[in-house]
């Protein structure tokens, strides 16, 4: 059965099975077999108060949903991850754990292996899938609140996740084609495919979330009309575009694989199979957890050779340890301390980034003279972060913008304007999912929590 | 270099060590039983002898725990199902090829004179260096007036041992069954009898589980399953209270073949610290093969030579008086938990445990410190969780983030996490160092009490004698 989303008919069979995709960005983890998730959940000590869930933004139960997968209640083992993250099954692939609860286990005190918590969450998640079992919710209308929650991320999907299991109503708006935000358009292939995502979409819209797709309310009347359908509204916009290099020749499109093209553009296109296959030399600029995404899929989509640019050095890459490990393994190279000035178009129609060598003194970059240099190349990615939020939410009173983030209460969500919450990237920045997630159901709490109060 | 060899065991049974196999499937052959002559094993009790049977299929099942398999071990396999003749013939092969190995006949037959006197005759004639007789297999042979049936009846067990006795040249060992309230009344039996040594414990009646899907307990003998007997490491302790039991009683007491969950030397040195002579071993066996018997003669040598032991005899039974009735011990004895920061690593199970299993005296407050008033008040497990749990966290995107996430302070976890005793309440019961995952992270120390040595005993004793003295 297809799914509705808002007239827009939608499955995970309206995603490209592409077996060019399929091959060359299979699965990065293979899934544990059912014998090996039983003997890694039994080597997890089970800790009192464990520091692994402390380490989770939504403070998933961990040994408690291990060791149901020790004891063979993989129902309950889902149950108790779904409870804290209604995301569960792509934060178990999305998640950089070494960095959360994998990096907080006891086990690496002692010298030892920690103890695969992603891995055996996608196990217990991939039984419930495979199981057809419905999350429990609340009879829907127990409560007659109704929330509107703009931007179809996580942090939306969350948020109204909650609202629904509460009893309250929820609606998703999106103007993009497909809700699921990065989880649907922006994840490497190789880690969460689009399918996988959408699947989960789905499963939130049986807890009885609405879903109106390809929907922009980027206007003042819009807006308005939200507030008058709905009691409560929540922000969970995410970040805007990718920022620009501001630099010449930045606008020659490269959708065809030849030109320049941002790192997020490139991820959507190849999950979506408009792009298909790249050759010669791609040069991603950045060196972020997202560059590092594009360059592998550049390599991947068989670009010989893969560059990453970034003006500062290795020790200073805002990547994580085991993406950049993970990059190197796919063959991509990197240029530090340079940085683009100029992109050409050359007249047998390859690229030209031209570029400088810089250096660091006192804290400051500045150019290195006469260490101009141009790199023959395809593609240009830019890929050099997310832009901060535009003007849509000042026009909405009260509601703070501030350092292209909204200023948002830490433990509520809420805004400097009661009725609206936000949560997720336009709120910390940029942080991964489970944070997202995190942010969304800490709002639809509080909003729950501010409704029964101001109905009392 | 210690001699590990066995001397006139039960009168005058040798072995180049105690390792003998226990009367089971490994002993079901002379092909097997010379392999394991080969592997290094000592001796072998010959899978029992006696009129053959018909088994079922299937026969075994076995207790798993948390990934380690067969923890326990379940039989309802009968004695040899093969004709006495052709075990007798190889016996008398493995004596002619391996004449240094003890090889013991296990031995059941009717309960009648002739039935068992006609077997010991035979057997001998093969060669047998000794006789153990089967009054312990807890299935099926006891219900045709074998194997436990006898075993449960000191009269019985008494009367087959003297029967045995009439005609044996070699020594008799009587196998116990666990399966009775005292095993020493059998034991008195057994020695009344006059049999010149014991082998125990002989397995423990068990069911071991029930497939969750069919219904059926294990093991599945076509839909049905009886109990069978248990053994494996699971039964250690208990083989060894029974052993200390017998060995600690004067009319029990023999020389003894340890049988009971050993698999390794360690059990193997707390067998014989209790008095066992020699060992049996069948469970580690049937799991990993008779290669086991290499490391258990190694590690046996290599602790006796550590602890200066030159012979088994130097050692034997030195445990079995630091076992005693409980009213013999001191009551002033007091011990506590220690915690070592640098070795904690904050798993908190030994806080948990106390809380929900003890006494409440290991508290997560080294930061936050104890709640004084009339009582000190702690925040209970639940609370503690709670606070974790309504705490707000993020993941460390940047790399200034990250630093600050896994920084390591003066202990390997923070402070926060490091229990603390409350030694003024600890009651020294051990069960936090046995929880704990870290060898060596929590020692139980002692502290003076400043109390001399009393035991129960002698406290009400003692009592006993103010009241007297002060009835006029």
């Amino acid at each position: 059965m297809c799914p509705d989303f808002h007239g827009v008919r939608m499955s995970t069979s309206a995603l490209p099975h592409d077996e060019n995709l399929r091959a060359r960005f299979g699965e990065l983890k293979p899934a544990l077999a059912a014998q090996a998730a039983v003997i890694e959940a039994d080597r997890c000590l089970n800790c009192f108060d464990a520091p692994c869930t402390a380490a989770c933004p939504t403070h998933i139960d961990v040994p408690g949903f291990i060791k149901r997968i020790a004891s063979g209640n993989l129902r309950g083992s889902a149950m108790r991850i779904l409870d804290a993250n209604i995301l569960g099954a792509s934060c178990a692939r999305v998640c950089p754990v070494e960095v959360l609860c994998e990096g907080a286990c006891v086990m690496v005190r002692q010298n030892r292996k920690p103890i695969q918590i992603g891995q055996l969450q996608r196990h217990a998640m991939d039984a419930f899938w495979a199981s057809g079992e419905a999350v429990p919710v609340k009879a829907p209308g127990t409560s007659k609140l109704r929330v509107a929650c703009i931007g179809g991320g996580p942090a939306s999907m969350a948020c109204a996740a909650e609202l629904c299991r509460q009893g309250a109503q929820a609606t998703v708006i999106d103007r993009r084609e497909l809700p699921g935000g990065l989880n649907t358009y922006g994840v490497a292939e190789y880690k969460l495919r689009s399918a996988d995502s959408v699947r989960e979409v789905e499963m939130i819209q049986r807890l009885g979330v609405e879903f109106r797709c390809g929907v922009d309310v980027g206007s003042a009347a819009a807006l308005e009309a939200l507030e008058a359908e709905f009691d409560f509204v929540f922000l969970g916009l995410g970040l805007g575009a990718m920022q620009r290099l501001n630099i010449p020749g930045e606008e020659l499109a490269g959708e065809d694989g030849k030109g320049v093209m941002n790192a997020l553009e490139l991820i959507a296109a190849y999950k979506a199979g408009h792009l298909r296959e790249l050759h010669g030399t791609v040069v991603v600029v950045g060196a972020g957890n997202t560059a590092i995404d594009a360059a592998n899929a550049a390599r991947r989509l068989g670009a010989e050779t893969v560059y990453m640019l970034y003006r500062r050095g290795e020790s200073e890459m805002s990547a994580f340890e085991f993406e950049y490990e993970h990059a190197k393994q796919e063959g991509v190279q990197f240029l530090w301390h340079r940085k683009p000035v100029e992109i050409r178009r050359g007249e047998d129609g390859r690229m030209q980034l031209e570029t400088v060598q810089v250096r660091e003194t006192n804290g400051k970059l500045e150019v290195i003279p006469d260490s101009q240099s141009a790199i023959e190349c395809d593609l240009v990615v830019p890929a050099i972060g997310q832009s901060p939020l535009t003007q849509l939410l000042q026009e909405v009173r009260g509601v703070e913008v501030r350092d292209g983030k909204i200023v948002a209460d830490r433990a509520t969500g809420q805004t400097g304007n009661p009725r609206y919450f936000a949560g997720g990237d336009c709120v910390n920045g940029g942080r991964e999912v489970v944070d997202a997630v995190a942010g969304g159901k800490r709002a639809a709490l509080a909003i729950l929590k501010t409704a029964e109060v101001a109905l009392a | 270099m210690p001699d590990i060899g066995v001397r006139n065991f039960a009168g005058k049974i040798n072995s180049p060590n105690p390792f003998w196999l226990a009367s089971a499937p490994p002993t079901n052959t002379g092909e097997m039983i010379m392999r394991a002559f080969d592997a290094g094993w000592g001796g072998a009790v010959w899978k029992t002898i006696g009129e053959p049977i018909t088994n079922v299929s299937s026969r075994y099942s076995a207790m798993d725990l948390n990934g380690q398999r067969v923890v326990g071990f379940n039989n309802i396999e009968l004695i040899s199902d093969r004709p006495v003749e052709q075990n007798l013939r190889e016996m008398a092969e493995v004596k002619k090829r391996y004449p240094k190995n003890a090889v013991i006949a296990s031995l059941m037959v009717a309960s009648t004179r002739e039935a068992w006197h006609e077997i010991v005759t035979r057997t001998e004639d093969a060669g047998a260096d000794g006789l153990e007789l089967n009054f312990g297999c807890p299935h099926g042979m006891s219900e045709r007036g074998m194997g436990s049936a006898v075993g449960q009846v000191p009269e019985y067990a008494e009367m087959i041992t003297a029967w045995v006795k009439e005609k044996a040249r070699t020594p008799v060992l009587v196998k116990l069954t666990p399966n009775i309230s005292d095993i020493r009344t059998v034991a008195r039996a057994a020695k009344r009898g006059g049999a010149d040594g014991l082998s125990a414990i002989n397995t423990i009646n068990s069911i071991t589980g029930i497939d969750l899907d069919t219904l059926v307990p294990r093991p599945n003998v076509d839909g049905k399953s009886s109990h069978g007997g248990y053994c494996g490491p699971a039964v250690k302790p208990i083989a060894l209270n029974m052993v200390q039991q017998i060995l600690a009683d004067g009319e029990s007491a023999l020389p003894l073949s340890g049988i009971g969950g050993i698999g390794t030397w360690r059990d193997a040195a707390e067998f014989l610290l209790l008095g066992c002579g020699t060992l049996q071993v069948c469970t580690a066996v049937m799991h990993y093969g008779y290669r086991i018997v290499e490391d258990m003669a190694e590690g046996l040598d290599n602790w006796m030579r550590e602890k200066g032991f030159k012979t088994l005899e130097d050692f034997r039974g030195l445990s079995l008086n630091r076992v005693t009735e409980w009213k013999h011990l001191n009551l002033n004895y007091k011990i506590v938990a220690r915690i070592d920061e640098q070795k904690c690593i904050g798993c908190d199970l030994c806080h948990i445990a106390c809380w929900d299993g003890a006494h409440q005296c290991i508290h997560l407050d080294r930061v936050s410190g104890p709640v004084d008033g009339h009582v000190e008040l702690h925040r209970t497990p639940s609370e503690e969780e709670a606070v974790s749990r309504a705490s707000i966290a993020e993941t460390p995107v940047t790399r200034k983030e990250r630093a600050a996430a896994f920084a390591q302070g003066p202990f390997p976890m923070p402070l926060e996490r490091i229990p603390r005793v409350d030694e003024t309440e600890c009651v020294g019961c051990n069960l936090c160092s046995l929880v704990c995952p870290v060898h060596g992270c929590i020692t139980m120390v002692e502290v003076d009490t400043g109390l001399k040595p009393e035991t129960w005993d002698e406290r009400t004793k003692g009592a006993a004698c103010v009241t007297q003295t002060q009835t006029p």
